[in-house]
């Protein structure tokens, strides 16, 4: 391959028979070439640099399997076995050992529900059904106290069920509540938009973890003596808010391209604001904004991993608990490494099929 | 149609995470009695005083003492649920009615007794802030700390110590603040720092627990600050801040007529009327607290007296070995002094 | 009106007038006072829940504390700062601290995420290849996983003080962060600034009479050298005639590392080497999506005209391509400066980290939390009052 590409990239080093003409095309040429073919020469150094030894450390010295940290502390690779040891606690946060088929099962479903979500074919009002016995089997499964399970609370929680949790409830319920923000800031009533924009200004001109503190330290301030709200609903609370704003922004956006025939269309056929907007505007602009959407999805799942910050068992924090055991230390770079591919994988699937479906979207709305 | 579904997923979703509300605050003693268990707020992993062991069972110092009230009002050691608190999270936890009693190695200050909505009961623990050093550092005494780096976790009056302890010093430390425990022990176990500073037992439950090769550090040997550590609990409940603060005097009042928990049926039948007393053999000293009169009867069976629950978590048959100091009972030139029950 | 004209109109309505409650317009203002009294009376409740659970916890309110001593220390300052100064003063030291690392993180993502951003374009496909592996991997890892990655790695795969990296005279690297020289304060530095002041002044004067000339003319005058003459052969020459000092601060070892010099904390280089390199991933796609909306009729056309390379990518492509870039660019200059309060976690005293010990000392949750908000708001709305006015300046570019 790569010397394909240096045979290719040297060939216009030979200047064709040509005229003066084509003197300064040739020149503009070679001197493209000389730098492209130096950065390639300079590209291959650092890649002859780096990848061995990254190979070396992560497969043919690492230590793979269940092994002691002085097993670890004899070779130069990387400490698999530390994974292996703690991937309970990274991955399931302090939920008791015995029940851990629970959070397993409860992550199945989600991931299930998740991957009908992106077939285009089920997008149907069926899949609202799905998608509340999907979110009340999570719970069932986490919670537990009925049919048999033994109760778990949600201080116990923790890891990937509670990073999944977070992100998908989050868009779940920030969904409605962006429509309305953005049908509000579109609005011809002043009021209505004046207390849109000021909510999705103020959420959007704030960092994350401001709302989070917010939720966490001035939250049970607001509410009347006696009333308390558990430590996750509070974190969910803040990225609701935050999500609902960021999405009622890509929602505006395709209610603006929305032409406004279609509208008045609708009000000819004699159909109210909401009808209108049910079944003739939103449907086009939800369906336009979608790829966006994901998008915005990605972004959050990425921020959940903030509520480390107040002291969340995440999966980032349950890693970081795992790094701080005094025996396996110095094996941090593999702890971060393996939720680094988690996070990876989970974001480089919807990144890629948010593509794809911006592709299919484009090409279906060109025919 | 979806509205009604989007309803109902937001209705499922509140009951997935337990919004609750409860009583109001006037009654938390009632409201504990009628919810059948104590809600304990505890350090997320202080070995000695509060840590998960490997069960996942919490123990430590800070723990019994929760421990001791749910036996106390419930005759039950496991009535008692807790939750691990962050420096940060502590007194919101407390005050917005999360936990009903905060047992988190917190310092008694007058500011946080006074402004933060709370309480403080007693003191469980006395101690003083002090600084730990790599042994490959050779020095001897905080004061030759002059230009460092230290490590220090933020929220707590170790940083405000370590201020005023520079500033009378004149050394110009240079502070790493942390926002979290496990980042500080962990940035200075790398290196980031040239000496660590919290409270004395800290460090020692952090060098037994945290250092890689707990020999290559040392505990220097002053301490900059007096830092009283208790229970506290919310303002508006003056007979739950009572109990609290009797289930302390009483473990001390325990050691201090040698009550134990080998010996504490055999101690029944003693003639001494104060040990009949305590023991709620004879009066109503519990019904007064409104609990049953052999409530230290039941704390000592089933967690020991102050001493007992002071040996079996940082004593000097633990990996912190910490002496009694000035934790010893007054008899023996310590600080620990039970106010007589009678 | 009498009345019994107006009990009949309204007993009996004609049929064009809807009711009231189905006149549209009726109907928004009820919608807006039903909206208002919504919003009045979730404000109300609130504010009384709060004042009552204040009250009721003896938690003390307003923002008085400001002017009280802050008795705590913090780490690196850009201005002098003490354990005795006011509340107020460690805020302040916290707003700058965040102003640095956003300012610099800014810049060096706009660099990165250019150089990122052509070099996906590039025809070389192994430039092109690694530049798009280093963006698919950094833009979908949590940027606070990738800063405790960083932070980690840098204090403790670097070495001890003792045996810190020479990175050139004076510069030295370590667990301790970055140090390097500092130059003396001398009076020839103030002198300097001002030099470079007239020297932008005349830069621009001479670049306005150069385009003048151009435009009267047709005669090309080059101004990029002339320019840079102004800018950076002005201060140079004050500082020649100033005695041209060049006594440095050099950093130099003591009982506990380096004294002397200026340094970088490892909080701060971990903070925006993260910040940078998770920014400029995103900053280039925007360049990239921005030289492909250029369609290629743009190059072939300046090409036609016999433009030089350079000047088609000055004069056509650049001024289209910033009018796509510069709208979202700005949003991800706003994503830098509120990502920098990610700082509270690895112990960099930005703003919200001081708001944050402030809080634990003082207990006074409300009034910090609405300081970090304010801030950043003002900030934000700052930075998108300007990048507005920019993208209206460019776009009047078109005609």
């Amino acid at each position: 391959m790569v010397e394909r590409v240096d045979t290719t990239l040297r060939m216009p080093d030979r200047p064709p028979p040509m005229g003066g003409g084509a003197l300064g095309w040739v020149r503009a040429n070679l001197f493209s070439s000389f730098w492209n073919g130096a950065l390639t020469l300079a590209a291959l150094a650092v890649l002859l640099a780096a990848v061995p030894p990254v190979f070396d450390w992560a497969i043919l010295s690492a230590v793979w399997g269940q092994a002691a940290p002085e097993v670890c502390k004899a070779t130069h690779g990387a400490c698999w076995a530390f994974i292996r040891e703690k991937y309970h606690l990274i991955l399931f946060g302090r939920y008791p050992i015995a029940e851990q088929w629970r959070p397993i099962m409860a992550i199945a479903v989600l991931i299930a529900t998740v991957a009908l979500s992106c077939n285009r074919r089920f997008w149907r009002a069926w899949l609202g059904a799905v998608w509340l016995g999907g979110l009340a089997a999570f719970g069932l499964l986490m919670w537990g106290g009925i049919l048999g399970l033994a109760p778990v609370e949600t201080n116990l929680w923790g890891g990937l069920p509670l990073t999944l949790i977070l992100a998908i409830v989050g868009i779940v319920v920030a969904f409605p509540v962006s429509i309305l923000l953005a049908l509000g800031r579109r609005s011809h009533m002043p009021v209505i938009r004046a207390v849109s924009v000021a909510y999705i200004e103020l959420i959007r001109g704030v960092p994350l973890i401001s709302l989070l503190f917010m939720a966490s330290f001035m939250l049970p301030l607001f509410l009347p003596t006696g009333m308390k709200i558990n430590a996750l609903l509070r974190a969910q609370v803040a990225i609701i808010m935050f999500t609902s704003a960021y999405l009622a922004e890509v929602i505006r956006g395709g209610l603006q391209a929305i032409p406004k025939g279609q509208v008045e269309a609708a009000e000819a056929l004699g159909l109210g604001y909401w009808q209108s907007m049910r079944k003739i505007v939103l449907p086009q602009a939800i369906r336009a904004v979608i790829p966006p959407i994901v998008n915005t999805f990605i972004g959050m799942f990425k921020d959940t991993s903030l509520v480390a910050i107040v002291s969340l068992t995440d999966l980032l924090l349950a890693t970081k608990q795992a790094i701080s055991d005094p025996n396996w230390r110095a094996y941090f770079v593999e702890g971060y490494v393996f939720i680094a591919a988690i996070y990876f994988c989970f974001c480089f699937f919807m990144s890629k099929y948010s593509q794809h479906l911006e592709h299919e979207l484009r090409t279906g709305a060109q025919r | 149609m979806r509205q009604r579904f989007v309803m109902g997923a937001v209705a499922a979703v509140l009951g997935v995470f337990g919004l609750t509300g409860s009583a109001s605050a006037g009654a938390t003693l009632n409201a504990i009695k009628q919810k059948g268990f104590v809600q304990c707020g505890v350090n997320t992993a202080l070995a000695g005083f509060s840590a998960p062991d490997s069960q996942g069972n919490w123990t430590g110092l800070d723990v019994d003492i929760c421990r001791a009230i749910a036996v106390a009002l419930f005759n039950d050691a496991n009535a008692v649920k807790f939750t691990p608190l962050n420096a940060q999270q502590r007194f919101t936890a407390l005050t917005s009615g999360e936990v009903d009693v905060l047992s988190r190695n917190t310092t008694w200050t007058l500011t946080r007794d006074a402004s933060l909505g709370m309480m403080f009961t007693g003191v469980t623990y006395y101690d003083g802030q002090g600084f730990m050093v790599p042994k490959s550092l050779k020095i001897k005494s905080a004061k030759e700390l002059k230009g460092a780096t230290v490590c220090v976790q933020t929220g707590t009056t170790t940083e405000l110590n370590l201020a005023d302890f520079s500033r009378a010093n004149k050394l110009n430390i240079k502070p790493v603040v942390f926002e979290q425990l496990e980042e500080s022990k962990v940035a200075f176990f790398g290196g980031r720092c040239k000496a660590y500073t919290t409270d004395a037992s800290g460090l020692a439950s952090i060098r037994s627990k945290d250092a890689p090769k707990p020999d290559d550090y040392v505990i220097l040997p002053e301490l900059i600050s007096k830092e009283p550590l208790g229970p506290s609990v919310r303002r508006g409940d003056e007979e739950w801040f009572t109990l609290v603060k009797w289930v302390v005097f009483g473990l001390l009042e325990a050691e201090d007529l040698g009550i134990t928990s080998q010996n504490v049926d055999q101690m029944k039948s003693s003639t001494d009327p104060s040990v009949q007393r305590v023991l709620g053999v004879t009066g109503d000293m519990g019904q007064k607290l409104g609990v049953d009169n052999a409530w230290v009867y039941n704390m000592v069976k089933h967690v020991g007296n102050y001493a007992e629950i002071f040996e079996r978590n940082v004593g000097q048959k633990t990996p912190l070995r910490l002496a009694r100091g000035l934790n010893a009972s007054w008899k023996n030139g310590g600080l620990m002094y039970g106010m007589p029950i009678r | 009106m009498s009345d019994p004209r107006h009990q009949e109109r309204g007993s009996a309505p004609r049929p064009s007038r809807p009711a009231p409650w189905n006149d549209p317009r009726v109907r928004a203002i009820i919608y807006q006072l039903l909206l208002i009294a919504g919003v009045v009376a979730l404000g109300a409740y609130l504010v009384s829940n709060t004042l009552a659970n204040l009250e009721q916890r003896h938690i003390r309110t307003g923002y008085g504390f400001f002017g009280e001593e802050a008795g705590f220390f913090i780490g690196e300052t850009l201005i002098p700062y003490d354990a005795a100064d006011s509340y107020g003063h460690a805020f302040l030291v916290g707003l700058l601290n965040t102003v640095r690392v956003a300012v610099v993180g800014v810049v060096l993502a706009t660099v990165l995420g250019a150089i990122v951003g052509i070099a996906r374009l590039s025809k070389n496909w192994l430039i092109a290849r690694l530049a798009s592996v280093y963006v698919e991997m950094l833009r979908n890892l949590p940027l606070l996983l990738q800063l405790f990655f960083w932070y980690a790695t840098l204090t403790n795969l670097l070495p001890d003080q003792q045996d810190a990296i020479g990175l050139g005279p004076g510069i030295y690297l370590d667990k301790e962060g970055l140090r390097y020289p500092l130059p003396e304060p001398d009076p020839a530095f103030p002198r300097m600034i001002l030099a470079a002041a007239i020297g932008l002044i005349a830069a621009w004067l001479f670049a306005r009479w150069a385009r003048a000339r151009q435009m009267r003319t047709g005669a090309i005058v080059p101004v990029l050298w002339p320019a840079l003459g102004f800018v950076i052969g002005l201060p140079l020459a004050a500082w020649a005639l100033s005695g041209a000092p060049s006594a440095f601060d050099m950093p130099h070892m003591e009982q506990f590392g380096f004294e002397g010099g200026a340094s970088m904390s490892p909080e701060f280089l971990a903070l925006l080497f993260g910040l940078v390199t998770y920014t400029a991933t995103f900053i280039a796609e925007i360049v990239r999506a921005g030289i492909l909306a250029v369609s290629w009729g743009q190059t072939e056309a300046a090409s036609a005209l016999g433009l030089r390379r350079i000047l088609a990518l000055r004069l056509v492509l650049l001024p289209q391509a910033l009018r796509v870039i510069v709208p979202p660019l700005t949003s991800q200059y706003l994503n830098i400066v509120k990502n920098s309060s990610l700082a509270v976690a690895i112990g960099y005293p930005d703003l919200v980290s001081i708001a944050n010990t402030t809080l634990n000392q003082t207990g006074q949750a409300i009034e910090c939390i609405s300081i970090i908000m304010a801030v950043y708001l003002s900030v934000s709305l700052a930075i998108a009052g300007f990048m507005n006015w920019y993208n209206r300046r460019i776009a009047l570019v078109e005609r």
